[in-house]
Formats: C-alpha cells, structure tokens, sequence
C-alpha cells in the first residue's frame, strides 16, 4: 500500500490563516523572489542616489558628451555629456514615485467608490458606475494625456493625471468583489447575530475583498511607471532637466542611429522595472488563488 | 470475481496528486471487474477517490496534478494506460462515455444544445453533418426533450433537462461503457426518478455497461447490479448487490448503512462514524479505517490486507476481523 | 401546547425584470414550543425563503408572523435586536457561511461581543462552553475555516447560532452539504441540544428521510405554496396530496427486498413569476380536474393534518 508516515493526532495544530499561507506559496516561488529582488534593487539605487551616483545628474560635460559606455562612464553620456548610469539612478526617484503616488492616489479612491457602490447597490451604485463608465471611455493613457495637457506639464500634475486615469480599474474590481462577498453566508450570518452594518463592511467585507486588490496594485505600478516614461516621452509629465526616464528616452530618440546607448539604457531600464512589477503581480495572483486553498 | 464475460478490468490503479509540494493518494491499488452490460456502483463519500477512478478509465485526470502512477485497466482485452493519446481519443465518446455531475458546467452555455450532441457524432462517425444532426434530434427524443427545444441554448433548460441532454450526449455514439459521476445529485428527488428511470431505459436497449458512482447508497440500490465501496481510494468491500446490502460486513460499510435516516425503521438515535473522513495526504499506517472502526485491533493497525471472501465468488470484504472471522480464501487477481 | 412561532397567510414577493416572483404565497402553520417543523419540498418551492422571512432576514410581503404570541411582522430596529436574540439560524453550505478571516473562537465570539454583556472572562468561560457543548475540540479553536472538514464547520455555525440564547432556530438544510456519516453526526447534535435547551425548530430540508428522523410535524411545500401539514409519522404513512405522494415514492430506499411502485411526474415545472391563480401542481398532476384552476383552501381533513387540495377526499377515498 502506497502511505506516508502518520502524524500522531493529537500534535497540537499550529493554524496559519490563509494570508500567512500565501505569503509561504509567494516565497517560493522563485520568479516572484527576483522580480522582488529587482524591484528592491531598483528602489535601494533610487533612493541612496545622492550618495552611491558617481556624478551629480545635472553635471554638464559638453567635451565628453555622447560618449560610449566606458569605465568612466558606465552607461556613457548625453548629449550634453551627463552620466547616463547617474541620471538613471536618480531617474528611479521620479519614475518610482510617480508610480507609487499615482496608484495610491488610484486605490484610494476606486476602493472607496467601489465599496460604496457595491454595498450599498441601487441608484448610488448606478451613478458611481455610470460616472466611472465616463472616466473609462478614454483609453487610459490618452485619458491621462487630456488631464496633464489641461492642468499642464510637471511632476505633480503628472501623479494627478495618472492617479485619476487610474481610478476605474480599482473601482470596478472592488465592487465586483464585494458583490460577490455580499451573496455569501456570513454576511447573512453577521446580520442574524445583531451585526450593524458599519461592522459588517470593516470585519466582514474589507479583509475578504482586499486580497485581488493586492495582485492589482502590483500590476497598476507596472502600468503607471510605463505611463510616467509614456507622457515624459512626449513632452508632458516631468520637465527637463529632470532625469526621468522617458524624458531621457525622448532625449535620445535623435541620436539613435549614432548613439544607440542614449536609448538603450533608459529602454532596458523601463523594461526591466515594468517586468519585475509584472512578474510580482502575477506571483501574488498564483500565492492568492483560491483553487490552491485546499 | 473474475469471469470470462467481464468487459472492463481494473487492476491495482494507483493515482497520485501533487499539491503544494505534498502528494494526495487518491488511489490506492483500487482493483474490480465489470461485467458486459451489467452496472457497478462505486459507493463512497466525498475525496474517496471515486470520481479519480472514472476520470483514470477515461484518461482525463489533469497532468499535472494528477498522476496515474500504476496499474492496468483493460477494455475488451485491451489495455488503456498504456495506448497512445490519439487512440485514446477515439475511444473517447464512442466506446466510453462519461456523465459528469453538475450539468450547469457541462453543457457549453454559448453552443446549441442539438449541436452539442452533433458534435460527438461528426468526430467519431463518418456522417453528413445533416445525418448527425438527425441522428441528434433523435437522441434528443430518447431523453424526452421535444424536437422543438433542440435548438435552444442550456441556459433554456431546467436542470433535470439540462442532465438529460448531458445523457443524451453521453449515449449519442452509443458506447459500450458509461461512467456516470453522481448523475443526479444536483437534481431534486422527483427529477431524480425521472433521470435514473431513464438511464436504465437506455442502459437495457443499448446494453450498455455502467459504472454509477453515487455516495447514495438509494441510488445503488435501485440501479446497481455489484457494488464497490471506496474508502480513502481502496476498495474495503466488493461483491453482487445483494450479499453487500443484506449482510454488510466491512466496519465502514456497516457504519454507512447504520448512519442512513431510514424511512422503513423507526430509530430514534442515528448511529454516525465516529472521527473525519481519512486525510489523503496523510493516511495512517495498516487498515485506512482504524482510527475510526469501533472493532479496531493491533493488526488492524499495521500491514495491509487482502480482500477476503464472504460468500463464495460473490462478496469480497478487505478487514483482518473479516478474515478471522471467515478463515477463508483470499482473493487472489 | 402552546404555538411559540405561528405563520398567518405569509406571502413574500420579489421584484424582478420578468415580474413579481411569487417565492412564498399564503403559507400558515404554527410551531409548539420545544418541537421540530419539518419544511420539506424541492428547489425553488420557497423554504428557505420561509426560513429567512420568518427570522426577519427578509422583509414579508404580506401576512404575520407571530412569536410567543405577539406579532413580530414589522418591528422597529431595537425589538429587532431583541427578536434576533431568540430567532436564529444555521445556514447551509458549511464552506460559506463562516468568515475565511476569522478563527473559530473569533466567530463563536462576535455574537457574544455585540450584546455587550460578556468581556474578558466572562467572554472566556461563554465561548468555551459553547464550543464543548457542540464537540468542537479545544486544538481546533484557534483554526480558521478553511483548515476544519465540512462536520467541524456546521458545528461552528451552530454554535454560533446558540450563542444569542435563542428559543427558535431555523435549520437551513444544514446537513444538505456534508458526507452521510457526517450528516448523522450533527443531527445527532442538534437532537441532542433540543432536548437539553428546549429549543424549537423549523427544519427546511429537501431530504425526506432526514427530515422523517427530526421533526414532530411537517410542511410540504411546492413552488412557495403550502399543499400538506401533517404529524411526521402520519404524512409518511399516509400521504393525501398528490404531490405529497409522488415526492415519498421517489425516495430510494436501501431496503433491496421491498421494491416500491415509483409515481413519475410528467411535465415541467411552472414558473413561479407572475403566476396563474390555483394550484401550482396542477399541470404535473395526475389527478387534475378544471376546479384546480381556482385557488385552494387549506383544510383540515383529518385530525391535525391539513391538505391543500380540492380533490383531497375523492383521491384518497375520504368522506
């Protein structure tokens, strides 16, 4: 007979709740270690900038500009000879944050709405949704184009632009999943016991609908640190000589045929941040799924 | 156990899942034989491991997590675990047929319901997509959905209906085998005659054979030939309806029926199992059951056992009492 | 006896795109203290939304309910919180009726926390002692629910439903979703805890045996209407609605030696959305006749055992 080793039933059961399981399952997963890595990595470079960057940002050097990757310059230089791996570096601060504020900004508000949309259900959720189907219409980009060309160009305007293009996404996903929680059971349950509402939504509702909206956020800084690139690229978003990595990108795109390392750093960067963002999310997603839950 | 006419043979079928880095026993070294045209319910609770079975005769565990790790299971003399994928898939549907249990996930809610049968004509036989659709509509007529309603969507059809066109499915290219996976336990009670009724219709006019894994054992009664009880995916007691029924002898087997609300006594107190059904991932050592059988000894708790007889070729029972008791043959396969 | 739940002409309605769904009509019957009501009918026959109307969870339409004598059918919040405090229920599906968050001392607690009069380690000693009475063992009580098998989760549900103290507890098909052994098991329990805290039931079950086995009285139901009120015993030794009798010949039974004549039913099933006036049954029946078209009267026909037919006498030849 095919067995394993029986555990004496009466060991004392050590109980971990299903957060702490998938916290296990995210741990070993290996590609969301990297990505985690990389992340960390990325925002450690980011924020120690000042002290670990060889140059200062802004430091001009017309006679070494474009030059090659070297060991001097490990990224080469500009056009107007300032340290690519420098302003890489400091770069991270503006593409980072702009991500971080903006979806915080963007969660915020849609969970919010969201909740408030699918608790209460009726005529509120139909004019928050409707409001949100207005918002939505707009790819989200261009959406957040139209707002930074209205309240114009820098890097607060930027996080505002992209906090609001942003909203629909959280919004929809929190009122879906609290109309799912909604038709369950306990919230009955809590309601036979002399639970008042107020309780239900914070004891109830919020810690079992909050778990998808971890995976989301992940993703959203994915989508916003390419956004932030998006609008500096073409000339909205941060100014510069700001060191943001799109605007760097659009900086360079002249020079690409000769100086192909203008591009390809800021590139290679955007593209790995985004990855490692995308590759968490995704791990969180697996660690959070239910099917896994035996 | 083992006669000439047996159409489907079982042997020692081991099935494994992996999840999370542990390994489920699903099934363990699960054996049993059917015989042409007869019907054999596999009777046990939920995580027995009896669907695993029926998805291992069909080939259709997913791999991963599931993993068919022994064992043969030979129909008609041949021999399906190891047949490649593509003749596997013509088997499928033509010689066996399966019947799942919720038919709200079955039907595919954005097909019709007469091309849904269709289709499993036009992949097995050679016809006309014109005669399969005849052939279909006829079907349909068999399970007692009017040829009207053939074109509709599922989303049309009540569950007893829906359950039906799923029947019609099954049967459309007339397999020789039909493994039905709790058939009716979505349904209410009256539509619940109705469907069996009509399983056993078709069952005598195709002269089908029939695998009918139930937990109800109301069910097995009514539409079971042998019976088969799984336990932690082993086989603890096998044998022809009647000596199973009228003298239960494995601990468990007693303890399902003494546990049944039964409407033609009058007992007051129910007599349940003791203890939780087996942990999969953790099997005790010995006899599966122990830790919950009111008649469990040393020997229970160690080794394994062999199915040992209770009455001549006809019932089989898998507890070392059993064998005490009978001193009898083993049951050698 | 006296009634300690009664039901007068109950009617709930839901709104819907197609029209009003009749889920509940007219349904009466009253429960003594310290007795089971069975609920028996298939899906869609509204006992659930009896169960859940009676304790307040859903609004009713029309009619009254009335409790220990007094008409609870529109209460204001505050008699609510203390109707709710003798009315409770224990829910189906085991899996979603307990919060994936909390642990089970959590849940057995919360109930206890909200009436304000247990802290500490009065809270302590209460909780305990409901977990013992329902056979939770002490290593589990600091499991969430996902770690306890489908038995041990009905088993938090009840006591979470005993924590209030109640009088009256709606059983919603509460073994429906576990395994047969297991089912025994909690009606064992709930048998157990009726004698012991003289508690009433309504049992709403689609099972008939289960049902047969716990309750005193039963209430068949078919699509939100009442068609037979009878004493256990009698409605299964003589059943006098024709659908009554279809519904206890198709019951399987284990008893291989007694083959029983099986009535099958032809027919679909009504919809209960804006329906026709008269008997819900009347197009599967196979005593159907044109009076069945009007609606039905509840009679008494024998001793106690109340029929919703207008044939009742000529088909079970009664005077």
């Amino acid at each position: 007979m095919l067995k394993s080793q029986s555990k004496p039933h009466s060991q004392e059961q050590k109980s971990h709740g299903s957060m702490y399981l998938a916290m296990q399952r995210f741990a070993r997963n290996k590609s969301a270690l990297a990505g985690l890595s990389l992340v960390l990595i990325l925002v450690v470079l980011a924020v120690l900038a000042p002290w670990l960057s060889p140059y200062a940002y802004e430091k001009i050097d017309i006679i070494n500009a474009f030059a090659k990757p070297s060991f001097a310059h490990p990224f080469g230089t500009d056009d107007l000879g300032r340290d690519i791996l420098s302003r890489m570096m400091y770069g991270g601060r503006y593409s980072l944050s702009i991500g971080i504020f903006s979806v915080i900004i963007s969660a915020a508000f849609g969970i919010f709405a969201g909740s408030v949309a699918g608790y209460f259900g009726g005529q509120i959720d139909n004019i928050i949704m409707r409001l949100i189907d207005i918002l939505q219409s707009f790819p989200q980009i261009l959406l957040a184009i139209v707002i930074s060309a209205a309240l114009g160009t820098g890097y607060d305007k930027c996080i505002i632009a992209l906090g609001i293009s942003g909203i629909p996404v959280f919004t929809r996903m929190m009122r879906a999943n609290i109309l799912t929680i909604r038709s369950m059971e306990y919230i009955e349950a809590a309601t036979s016991i002399n639970c008042r509402d107020s309780r239900i939504i914070m004891k109830h509702v919020i810690p079992n609908a909050f778990s998808p909206l971890i995976v989301q956020i992940s993703l959203s800084l994915a989508y916003s640190v390419l956004s932030a690139a998006s609008l500096s690229f073409i000339g909205l978003g941060v100014q510069p000589p700001n060191p943001e990595w799109g605007a760097m990108l659009s900086a360079g795109r002249n020079y690409i045929t000769n100086y192909p390392h203008m591009v390809l750093f800021p590139g290679l960067y955007i593209m790995i941040c985004v990855l490692a963002f995308n590759i968490i999310g995704d791990a969180l997603r697996d660690a959070l799924d239910p099917k896994l839950k035996r | 156990m083992v006669k000439e006419n047996d159409f489907l043979s079982v042997r020692d079928l081991v099935v494994e899942y992996t999840s999370d880095g542990q390994i489920i026993h699903a099934v363990n070294k699960v054996s049993f034989d059917l015989e042409r045209g007869k019907t054999l319910g596999l009777v046990g609770e939920t995580g027995a491991g009896k669907t695993s079975i029926a998805k291992a005769i069909l080939r259709i565990l997913p791999d991963p997590p599931a993993k068919i790790t022994g064992g043969k299971i030979f129909l008609n003399e041949q021999e399906l675990l190891g047949l490649p994928e593509q003749d596997m898939r013509k088997l499928r549907g033509q010689e066996i047929a399966m019947i799942f249990q919720d038919p709200m996930t079955a039907l595919n809610p954005v097909k019709r319901v007469i091309d849904q049968i269709a289709e499993g004509i036009l992949v097995h036989k050679k016809v006309t997509k014109a005669a399969a659709n005849e052939q279909a509509a006829t079907m349909l007529k068999k399970v007692g959905i009017a040829a009207e309603r053939a074109t509709e969507y599922p989303h049309q059809f009540s569950g007893g209906m829906k359950q039906r066109v799923v029947i019609a499915m099954a049967l459309a290219c007339d397999p020789k085998l039909l493994l039905a996976d709790e058939p009716t336990t979505a349904l209410d009670v009256t539509i619940q005659a109705q469907v069996l009724d009509m399983i056993s219709q078709l069952k005598e006019e195709f002269h089908t054979s029939m695998i009918m894994i139930t937990h109800d054992l109301g069910i097995v009664a009514d539409t079971c030939d042998d019976v088969a009880v799984i336990y932690a995916g082993e086989v603890i007691e096998i044998g022809k309806k009647e000596s199973v029924f009228r003298n239960p002898s494995h601990p468990y087997t007693k303890g399902l029926f003494g546990a049944l609300p039964d409407l033609s006594k009058n007992v007051k107190r129910l007599h349940p199992i003791e203890g939780a059904p087996a942990d999969p991932t953790n099997l005790p050592d010995g006899c599966c059951f122990h830790p919950r059988c009111p008649h469990v000894t040393d020997e229970c708790r160690q080794g394994s056992r062999e199915l040992v007889s209770v009455n001549g070729n006809d019932h089989f029972v898998r507890c070392s009492q059993a064998a005490v008791r009978e001193g009898a043959s083993c049951l050698r396969w | 006896m006296s009634a300690l739940v009664e039901v007068k002409k109950l009617k709930k309605y839901f709104d819907t795109p197609k029209g009003k769904l009749h889920a509940v009509d007219d349904v009466s019957f009253e429960i003594a203290k310290g007795q089971t009501m069975g609920i028996v009918g298939e899906s869609g026959c509204g006992k659930s939304t009896l169960g859940r109307t009676i304790i307040h969870l859903l609004e009713s339409t029309d009619g009254q309910i009335i409790f220990e004598g007094e008409d609870v059918t529109k209460v204001n919040a505050r008699k609510l919180r203390e109707l709710r405090e003798n009315m409770q229920i224990v829910f189906q599906d085991p899996f979603s009726s307990l919060n994936p968050r909390m642990t089970v001392k959590e849940i057995i607690q919360e109930p206890l926390i909200l009436t304000k009069r247990f802290k500490g380690s009065s809270l302590e000693t209460e909780s305990e002692r409901l977990m013992d009475m329902v056979g939770i063992e002490k290593r589990l009580r600091s499991s969430y629910p996902h770690e306890l098998d489908g038995g041990r989760r009905q088993r938090v549900g009840i006591g979470r439903a005993l924590a209030l103290n109640p009088k009256f507890i709606v059983c919603d098909e509460p073994v429906s979703a576990l395994d047969v052994s297991i089912q025994a098991q909690i009606l064992n329990l709930l048998m157990d805890l009726q004698d012991e805290i003289k508690l009433t039931y309504m049992f709403v079950t689609h099972d008939l045996s289960v049902v047969r086995h716990i309750s005193d009285n039963i209430c068949v139901m078919y699509l939100g209407q009442l068609v037979e009120t009878s004493p256990s015993l009698e409605l299964f030794e003589k059943p006098l609605h024709p659908y009554t009798k279809a519904l206890l010949s198709a019951i399987l039974s284990v008893d291989i030696d007694h083959k029983k004549e099986r009535i099958l039913l032809e027919g679909e099933i009504v919809s209960p959305i804006n329906p026709r006036s008269g008997c819900r049954f009347a197009p599967r029946c196979p005593y159907v006749c044109d009076k069945c078209n009007e609606p039905q009267q509840l009679e008494e026909v024998q001793p106690n055992h109340f029929v919703s037919c207008c044939r009742v006498r000529k088909i079970n030849d009664l005077s």
